[in-house]
C-alpha cells in the first residue's frame, strides 16, 4: 500500500514540472506583456521596470531563476498586486478558499444526497419533480446570475442576508457565498444519489426485502443507501476539487478575500509570477486530490494496486 | 466596595467606548477594484488614488471641485520665470505617528521616485523637475543635482527645466507625495502595511484584506482634524458592478465609483438624483494607422470621419449620454481659454455628411465595386465592442468592409504599438488638468541611439511639424493666453488632418446616497472624504 502511495506521488512531480515549464514559456511567448496598458511608458522607465522584475535577462536565465526560487518556497514578486509577493498572497487567500470550498462542499454533498434519495424514493410523484427542477435550476444557471438573484431577493428584498462584503468572523456574511458554491455541487450529487437508487431501489435484494415487510427507511439505511453512494464517492474527488479551483466568480461577487479571483486578473494582467503560482496551486490541489481519491480506490479495492 | 465601584467603573467606560463605536460615522465606498498597492511611486488606478490620496497628502491637494488648493504647505512663492518654487510647510503638520512632515520628505520622495530602481510607472508626470528625467534614464546618478532642495525644515524649494503652467495641478498628484525614508529602509517593501504604514493625510490605513476592502480611520495628527465629518472610511473592492449596485440598494454602500450603464434608466426611475454622471476629462477615440496605406490618405480618414454618428453613441449605444466629441481637448480643462474646435460638418445634416464620404472613399478608389477592408481592434469589453459594432455599421454605408477584431487590454495596446492595425480603440483620461496631456498624443515620436522612433502614446504615428513646432513653443509659455493659442492652433491642424477620430468625452458615473453631503461632481471625477459628511 505505502509502495503504491509512493509511486503514485513520484509520479506527480514531474507532471507538476511539465505544467511549470510550459505556462512559463507560454506565458513569456504570448502576445502583451505586464506593462502593455492603456498608457505607453517612456523608453527609460520600461527599462528600469524591466530590470526591477529581471525581465531584461535571457528567458532561459530566467526559467532556472524562478524554479530555484519555487523549490524555496519564493514564488517571486507580483506585478498586480505590487505590495504582496506571491507566496503571500496564496498565504493570505488560500485558507480562506479552502474554508470557503470545503464548506460548500460539506453543505452540497449533504444537501444533494438528501435531495437526492428524497427524489428517488418518490419517483415520479410531486416531491420528485419539485425536487429535480430545483436541481436543474442549480447546474444550468450560471452561478454569476443565480448569485444576483439571491442577492437581490435575500438581501435587496427581504433584508435577511448581507449582500456582499467580508466581515472577519461574521458567518452571516458566508452564507450566500457558500449556497451558490454548494448549489450546482448539491444538484450534481442529487442526480447521482438519485439515479443509483432508483437502480438498487429497482433490484432484486430490495424488493425481497419489501416482500418480508420491511420499512422504507430500514430498507434504505440498511440496504439501499450504501451501494447507491458508490457513483458518488467517485464523483467527491473532482467535486472537490472543482469547488477549490472554481470559486472565482462567488469571490468577486461577494467581494471575498480568496485566490481564486487573482488567477483571472493575473492573467489578463500578464502578471507571470502570480499566474505560475496560482496554476501550481491550482495544479498541485487538483493532483493531491485525485491522488487521495487513487490511494482510497487502492485501499478499498486491492487489485487496483497491481494494476 | 473598591471592587463594586472598578467593575461599575468599568462597565462605564465599555459604555461609552462602545456607544462611541455606535456612533462613529463610516463611509461605505465601493471602490471598484483591488489596489495593487499604497505606495504612491507605485500605484497606478484610480481607485488605488482613492486610498492613497486620504492617508497621504501633498504640497497642494484637491478641494471638494478638485482644483488645487493649499495642502500641506500653507503658501508658495512662484519665480517671475516660473522656474523656481518655495514652498512654505505648515507648522503643524504631522505624520500619524507624531514625527513632524519636513521638506526634507519630499526630498526624499522626489530622489526615490526617479531612482531607475524605484521603477515608477508615473514618475513622468513629474519629468517637468530639473534633472528627474535624466536621473530616471540613469545618465545622472548624483541625485543632489534633483531640483528638489530642502531650504531649512518647512522650506522647500523646487527648480524646473522649464516653466510648466500646470505644474502646482501636477503636485496633487500621488506622485508628489511625501515618504517616510527611514521607515522605508526600515521595513522595505513591507511598509504599506498596516501594522506599519505611516501616512500624513487625514485618514490612517489600520486594516488590509487583500481581495475584499481596507478600512481607514481618522488621524489624530491630521491638521485639519476637527473638519472631518467621517470618522472611518471601509473601501469595498467591488470589481463586480452588478453585484456592487445590489450592494448599494441593500444600503451596504454609501457611494459607487461605477455602475453598469444599462443600468442608469432603472437608477434614474427607482433612485432619482442618485446617479450621477458628469462630464469627465477624457476622450474616447480611434486611432487610424497612418504610417501605412490606405489611411495614409487624408481623403479615407476624413471619410471615415466625418461618416460616424456621434450623436447616437452616448444616448443610444451606452445609454449613459456622453457627449460628441469633434476636437482633442475635453470640455473644461484647464489652461485652454478660447473657442472649442468645431468642424464645418459638425453642422451638416447626416446624410450630406455621408455623401461626401462616398464621394471622397471614390476620389481614393474605392466604391461598391471595390469595398475598402478594414480591421478594427477594440479591447474585450461589452461598451467597446457595442460601439464598434455601431461604427462598423455607420461605415459599411460608404462602402468600408469592417472585420473587428477583439483581444484582452494587453495585446490590444501591444497591437497598437507595434503599428499591427488599422483602426484602433483607444481613451485617454487626463493625468493633470492641461489641455497638453491630450495634444501631447499627437506629437511625433522621439528618436532613439538607436534609430528607432518611439512613438509613446501616438498609436496612429500622426506626425507635423507645424504641430510639433506649436506645442513645443507652447511647453514653455509663460503668457497662459498666448499658449492656449498656440495650443488651439495645434489642434485645430490635427483634427483638420484628421489624425484620429475623436467619438466622444468621457463621463464620470457615481452612485451616491442621499446621505451623503459634500460629494460635488467635477471633471476630474476627484471626491477627496473630507468634504464629504454622512447623516443616518
Amino acid at each position: 500500500m505505502l509502495g503504491y502511495a509512493l509511486r503514485r506521488v513520484l509520479t506527480a512531480i514531474p507532471i507538476v514540472l511539465i505544467t511549470i515549464t510550459v505556462c512559463f514559456f507560454i506565458l513569456r511567448l504570448a502576445p502583451g506583456g505586464p506593462f502593455d496598458g492603456e498608457r505607453a511608458l517612456p523608453p527609460d522607465q520600461l527599462r528600469n521596470l524591466r530590470a526591477y522584475y529581471h525581465l531584461d535577462e535571457p528567458l532561459i536565465m530566467q526559467f532556472f531563476g524562478y524554479i530555484a526560487g519555487v523549490f524555496r518556497g519564493d514564488f517571486g514578486p507580483s506585478m498586480v498586486m505590487k505590495d504582496f509577493n506571491v507566496s503571500r498572497l496564496i498565504g493570505i487567500g488560500l485558507p480562506f478558499t479552502l474554508m470557503l470550498g470545503f464548506s460548500a462542499f460539506v453543505v452540497g454533498t449533504l444537501g444533494g444526497m438528501i435531495a437526492g434519495a428524497v427524489a428517488a424514493v418518490n419517483q415520479n410523484r410531486w416531491p420528485d419533480y419539485l425536487l429535480v427542477a430545483i436541481v436543474l435550476v442549480g447546474i444550468i444557471i450560471p452561478n454569476f446570475l443565480m448569485a444576483n438573484l439571491v442577492q437581490l431577493f435575500f438581501g435587496v428584498y427581504l433584508k435577511w442576508l448581507p449582500v456582499g462584503g467580508y466581515q472577519p468572523g461574521s458567518l452571516i456574511h458566508l452564507v450566500l457565498p457558500i449556497f451558490i458554491l454548494a448549489l450546482p455541487h448539491g444538484g450534481r450529487v442529487a442526480r447521482l444519489v438519485r439515479g443509483s437508487m432508483i437502480e438498487v431501489l429497482g433490484t432484486n435484494y430490495v424488493r425481497t426485502a419489501k416482500s418480508k415487510g420491511l420499512g422504507t427507511r430500514l430498507i434504505l439505511a440498511r440496504h439501499a443507501l450504501k451501494p447507491a453512494l458508490l457513483p458518488v464517492v467517485s464523483y467527491l474527488g473532482p467535486g472537490l476539487s472543482y469547488l477549490l479551483t472554481g470559486s472565482l466568480v462567488v469571490e468577486q461577487v461577494f467581494s471575498l478575500p480568496g485566490i481564486g479571483k487573482y488567477f483571472i486578473t493575473a492573467a489578463l494582467n500578464r502578471d507571470y509570477g502570480l499566474v505560475l503560482g496560482t496554476t501550481i496551486l491550482y495544479v498541485f490541489i487538483i493532483l493531491a486530490l485525485n491522488l487521495l481519491v487513487d490511494i482510497l480506490y487502492a485501499w478499498l479495492d486491492p487489485k487496483v494496486r497491481y494494476r | 466596595m473598591t471592587q463594586v465601584l472598578k467593575a461599575v467603573t468599568t462597565a462605564g467606560a465599555l459604555a461609552l467606548m462602545m456607544s462611541s463605536a455606535a456612533l462613529a460615522v463610516t463611509l461605505n465606498l465601493g471602490n471598484g477594484g483591488e489596489p495593487g498597492s499604497l505606495d504612491p511611486h507605485k500605484v497606478s488606478g484610480d481607485w488605488e488614488n482613492r486610498i492613497v490620496s486620504e492617508y497621504l497628502e501633498g504640497l497642494v491637494t484637491e478641494d471638494a471641485q478638485a482644483k488645487a488648493v493649499a495642502g500641506q504647505a500653507e503658501s508658495w512663492t512662484i519665480s517671475d520665470d516660473g522656474l523656481v518654487y518655495t514652498f512654505k510647510i505648515r507648522g503643524d503638520a504631522m505624520w500619524s505617528d507624531n514625527v513632524p512632515v519636513t521638506a526634507q520628505n519630499w526630498v526624499d520622495a522626489f530622489q526615490r521616485l526617479f531612482d531607475p530602481k524605484t521603477a515608477s510607472e508615473y514618475a513622468y508626470l513629474q519629468y517637468p523637475i530639473k534633472n528627474s528625467s535624466k536621473i530616471a534614464a540613469g545618465e545622472i546618478t548624483d541625485f543632489s543635482q534633483l531640483g528638489v532642495k530642502a531650504v531649512d525644515d518647512k522650506t522647500l524649494e523646487i527648480t524646473l527645466e522649464a516653466a510648466t503652467p500646470y505644474f502646482l495641478d501636477a503636485l496633487a498628484h500621488y506622485t508628489a507625495f511625501p515618504i517616510r525614508k527611514d521607515l522605508i529602509e526600515k521595513f522595505g517593501d513591507q511598509w504599506t502595511q498596516p501594522e506599519n504604514i505611516v501616512g500624513n493625510g487625514p485618514y490612517k490605513i489600520v486594516e488590509w484584506v487583500p481581495g475584499s476592502y481596507l478600512r481607514g480611520v481618522k488621524s489624530d495628527t491630521y491638521y485639519g482634524k476637527a473638519d472631518l465629518k467621517i470618522d472611518e472610511i471601509r473601501w469595498d473592492n467591488t470589481e463586480d458592478l452588478t453585484a456592487a449596485l445590489n450592494r448599494y440598494r441593500a444600503g451596504e454602500l454609501d457611494i459607487l465609483t461605477d455602475f453598469p450603464a444599462d443600468q442608469y434608466k432603472f437608477l434614474q426611475d427607482n433612485y432619482p438624483g442618485q446617479a450621477h454622471v458628469a462630464p469627465f476629462l477624457g476622450i474616447y477615440y480611434y486611432v487610424l494607422n497612418q504610417s501605412k496605406p490606405p489611411l495614409d490618405n487624408i481623403n479615407i480618414r476624413k471619410a471615415l470621419s466625418i461618416s460616424v454618428l456621434r450623436d447616437v453613441i452616448g444616448p443610444d449605444v451606452l445609454g449613459t449620454g456622453e457627449l460628441p466629441a469633434y476636437g482633442w481637448v475635453p470640455p473644461g480643462t484647464g489652461n485652454y481659454e478660447g473657442t472649442p474646435y468645431a468642424p464645418d460638418w459638425a453642422e451638416m445634416p447626416y446624410d450630406q455628411r455621408v455623401e461626401e464620404a462616398k464621394k471622397l472613399m471614390a476620389e481614393a478608389g474605392y466604391g461598391p465595386d471595390k469595398p475598402l477592408k478594414l480591421q478594427l481592434r477594440y479591447n474585450t469589453n461589452e461598451n467597446h465592442q457595442r460601439i464598434a459594432v455601431a461604427i462598423s455599421d455607420m461605415w459599411k454605408q460608404i462602402g468600408v468592409e469592417v472585420e473587428l477584431f477583439n483581444a484582452e487590454t494587453a495585446v490590444h495596446y501591444d497591437a497598437l504599438r507595434a503599428g499591427d492595425f488599422n483602426v484602433g480603440r483607444a481613451g485617454w483620461l487626463l493625468d493633470y488638468d492641461d489641455a497638453s496631456n491630450t495634444l501631447d498624443l499627437l506629437k511625433t515620436g522621439t528618436k532613439g541611439t538607436d534609430g528607432t522612433i518611439n512613438w509613446g502614446n501616438n498609436y496612429g504615428r500622426y506626425s507635423d511639424p507645424k504641430f510639433d513646432e506649436l506645442m513645443t513653443a507652447a511647453s514653455s509659455e509663460l503668457d497662459l493666453v498666448k499658449r492656449a493659442g498656440q495650443m488651439h492652433e495645434a489642434e485645430k491642424i490635427a483634427m483638420d488632418a484628421f489624425a484620429a477620430i475623436p467619438i466622444y468625452w468621457y463621463v464620470s458615473k457615481n452612485v451616491v446616497s442621499p446621505k451623503i453631503t459634500g460629494f460635488e461632481d467635477n471633471a476630474k471625477d476627484i471626491h477627496r472624504v473630507r468634504w464629504m459628511t454622512k447623516s443616518e
